[in-house]
């Protein structure tokens, strides 16, 4: 107050102060948190985006792999949140555009050229990884993405409490029903599929002897087997022996290690955690085989390394991308075992990763080979979404799921139709 | 009141000093004064409001995934598809039933406070306080309290756990949508933050109705309770409550915070014209032609219903319609 009526503040100055301070601000705001580390350092400046993985250290580590490079400067954006997409998405069409950033490989991101062809760096090596990691970054024979992880998802159990139930590991979806039901008390619900069941959309399929979409590119998930799938969920969805609206999601380790119940849908990243705080009390199985023509299945799912190809250091951040998920193989073994357990793409370092070779988490290896299906590039998320509405519409709501299905179509075919024509 | 005092000091300043300097004062030159208040308003305006709906709407007619810069033209088919192949229509259609059931209950719970906090001899500043401050929490932080501590679906959650003292089994508020309770969540929630927010608009204009109203009813034998309420208070406040009517609308059409973070994209129900335009120009398909369709859309039809309601409440008509 006395400063506004002290004759000392010429009201230029004042305005001048005011400009100023609204200029600042602007600039500041623009400046915004777009991970830029400013010009320290030598080399070229790279970003990286990955989404905030929950077990403890890899955030740390991802930054410690960075911070070893040399020949650039790395700043890394760990998003936390659960709409990294989105946040991926946006980004790229701006200037803050990272410059490397993980994703799962979709046809729709190399057919609007938005990543870049990693073949040169990745053909030396090609013959070390997992062929099925390759064919799915695989399109017209060029390679766009690098696998650094492999993560398969199954169910996990508390053999205790199976025990005491006289329950026998389901392998047919009408046994999982049954098993939910004998397990279920007053405390502790039967089985864990995730708060809203889109976590076993794909595993849906392929237990029915479906495919998302076939080798020809068309919808190959609408049959019968399905259906039967679909209306077996909604039994066992409003049963009142599954979980439901817990506090953590299906990746979280928490609702099977906190008792809330004895079978849990789950990532294999969540092992080590499960079983620090359950010990041998652990088992794990694949998804149910769901009616005649089924059979049991794991989703192989990941995470993969892309660069940005409408960015402004195409070459550098290629060259980072080579270092670290091609030469550093300490590195890729360590990020794949030392946080939540994953399976190293490349077949040497699976081959060299102790922590897999014995007990569960090889249990969980075998169960990737053994009934592991991986991502088809061409299944983008538009067709995921399409058929997450389908869980949605007929498994927690009483929808027909024949209808949903055939809504669901409707959708994949425009889809299908635009990325093929 | 902070405007008042302000204005006081700025024409303080200005007098004073125009009289130390008369030759060139600010006030001589009114299109320069005008476009100096304006301009830094005005650039903003264009920057951040008209040239984004400008672009949207040019968007709106071009092939525009993954870009927001395409080349490929393809006329109304964006429209076709956010109208015949998508939720959108839906979404509407969710939107109105929300918007018909918690304007009125908004309207109504926050008038109840406003008379009763009115009706207070003493603390009347506390518990006006604590009415308005949930206006002051966040809509994402609320629906995970909501969420995850007070409708958990577990054994341990609030609601459950009371529900459980009488016997009654564990309700899935939000995974299960038959029955609708996650209505209940959504609405408690909007009716916690919002309430006190508009409960001091209504104590604000309950307090400029002249006393010799009520003197002059009671001396005409109006009866105390209903009757003075319902043929003074309230047509006293009918400016009040056109407003507030008004901005809970405009409020029940940007809803996206709670019902983004307690319902979630992976659910068809209670999704709201925000959401389903998120999904499709901002989630994965990114396809951001068909969001700036549905922007179009949403945008007309928000015109149409804003000046429906004007010709229907008055609202913005002189003081002598009232």
């Amino acid at each position: 107050m006395s400063a506004m009526s002290n004759s000392n503040w010429s009201r230029r100055s004042i305005f001048r102060a005011a400009a100023g301070m609204a200029a600042a601000g602007t600039l500041a705001a623009c400046g915004g948190n777009n991970g830029r580390g400013g010009s320290s350092g030598s080399g070229k400046n790279l970003v990286q985006y990955f989404h905030a993985y929950g077990e403890a250290g890899t955030e740390q580590a991802i930054k410690r792999y960075a911070k070893a490079y040399t020949k650039a400067n790395v700043t890394t954006n760990w998003i936390t949140g659960n709409n990294f997409e989105a946040k991926l998405f946006s980004s790229l069409l701006t200037k803050q555009a990272p410059d490397v950033f993980e994703f799962h490989p979709q046809l729709q991101l190399v057919k609007s050229g938005q990543v870049a062809d990693l073949s040169d760096i990745i053909d030396p090596v090609k013959d070390d990884f997992n062929p099925a990691d390759i064919k799915s970054h695989t399109v017209d024979g060029k390679i766009y993405g690098i696998r650094m992880i492999d993560d398969p998802q199954f169910f996990y159990y508390r053999k205790s409490m199976l025990e005491k139930a006289k329950v026998e590991v389901p392998t047919t979806l009408d046994e999982l029903l049954e098993a939910a039901a004998k397990l279920t008390t007053s405390k502790v619900k039967g089985a864990y599929l995730g708060n809203d069941f889109t976590a076993v959309q794909n595993p849906i399929i392929w237990s029915a002897g479906a495919d998302t979409i076939d080798a020809n590119n068309q919808i190959a998930y609408h049959t019968d087997g399905v259906v039967e799938g679909l209306k077996k969920l909604r039994q066992l969805f409003t049963s009142g022996h599954v979980l439901l609206d817990a506090p953590t999601d299906f990746w979280d380790p928490s609702s099977l290690n906190q008792g809330l119940c004895a079978i849990q849908w789950g990532g294999m990243w969540s092992m080590p955690a499960m079983q620090q705080a359950l010990g041998d009390d652990l088992g794990i199985f694949p998804f149910p085989s769901i009616g005649s023509k089924g059979k049991q299945s794991v989703y192989n799912g990941g995470w993969s390394m892309f660069v940005n190809a409408k960015g402004d250091n195409v070459e550098a951040a290629k060259a980072y991308v080579k270092w670290l998920w091609i030469d550093q193989k300490k590195y890729q073994e360590d990020w794949a075992t030392s946080y939540g357990f994953h399976i190293p793409p490349r077949t040497p370092i699976a081959a060299g990763a102790t922590k897999l070779k014995s007990g569960l988490p090889a249990e969980g290896v075998k169960l990737f080979t053994d009934y592991g299906h991986f991502d088809n590039i061409a299944y983008d998320q538009t067709m995921q979404t399409a058929f997450a509405d389908v869980i949605a519409n007929s498994i927690r709501k009483n929808g027909n799921p024949e209808a949903a299905l055939d809504a669901c179509d409707k959708k994949v075919n425009v889809e299908l139709k635009k990325l093929f024509g | 009141m902070s405007t008042t005092t302000t204005r006081g000091v700025a024409e303080a300043t200005v007098a004073e000093t125009s009289k130390s300097r008369p030759r060139r004062g600010l006030r001589s030159n009114a299109t320069l004064n005008f476009w100096l208040f304006t301009g830094p308003f005005l650039i903003g305006l264009v920057i951040f409001v008209f040239v984004p709906i400008g672009w949207s709407i040019w968007l709106s007619f071009f092939d525009a995934r993954y870009t927001v810069t395409p080349s490929h033209f393809i006329g109304f088919d964006n429209y076709k598809q956010i109208l015949t192949n998508s939720n959108f229509p839906d979404s509407l259609l969710t939107f109105t039933v929300f918007a018909a059931f918690i304007v009125p209950t908004t309207w109504a719970l926050s008038l109840g406070l406003a008379l009763l906090v009115n009706q207070l001899r003493f603390m009347r500043a506390f518990f006006r306080s604590v009415f308005f401050l949930p206006t002051a929490v966040s809509y994402v932080a609320a629906a995970l309290i909501w969420k995850m501590s007070i409708f958990s679906g577990v054994r341990f959650g609030l609601m459950n756990t009371v529900l459980g003292w009488f016997g009654v089994d564990n309700i899935a508020y939000l995974a299960n949508p038959s029955p609708p309770w996650y209505w209940l969540v959504i609405v408690s929630l909007r009716l916690w933050i919002q309430a006190g927010f508009y409960m001091i608009l209504f104590l604000a204009a309950l307090q400029n109705i002249p006393a010799e109203l009520y003197e002059a009813a009671e001396i005409d034998g109006a009866k105390r309770g209903w009757q003075t309420f319902r043929y003074i208070t309230l047509p006293q406040l009918r400016a009040t409550s056109t407003a507030v009517v008004l901005l809970l609308l405009v409020a029940a059409y940007q809803a996206f915070d709670e019902f983004f973070n307690i319902i979630g994209t992976k659910a068809t129900w209670a999704q709201t014209p925000l959401m389903e335009l998120y999904k499709a120009a901002l989630g994965t398909s990114q396809d951001y032609g068909a969001g700036s369709a549905g922007a179009v859309i949403l945008s007309l039809l928000i015109c149409i219903v804003t000046l429906a309601q004007g010709r229907i409440m008055g609202f913005g008509r002189g003081e002598e319609s009232k």
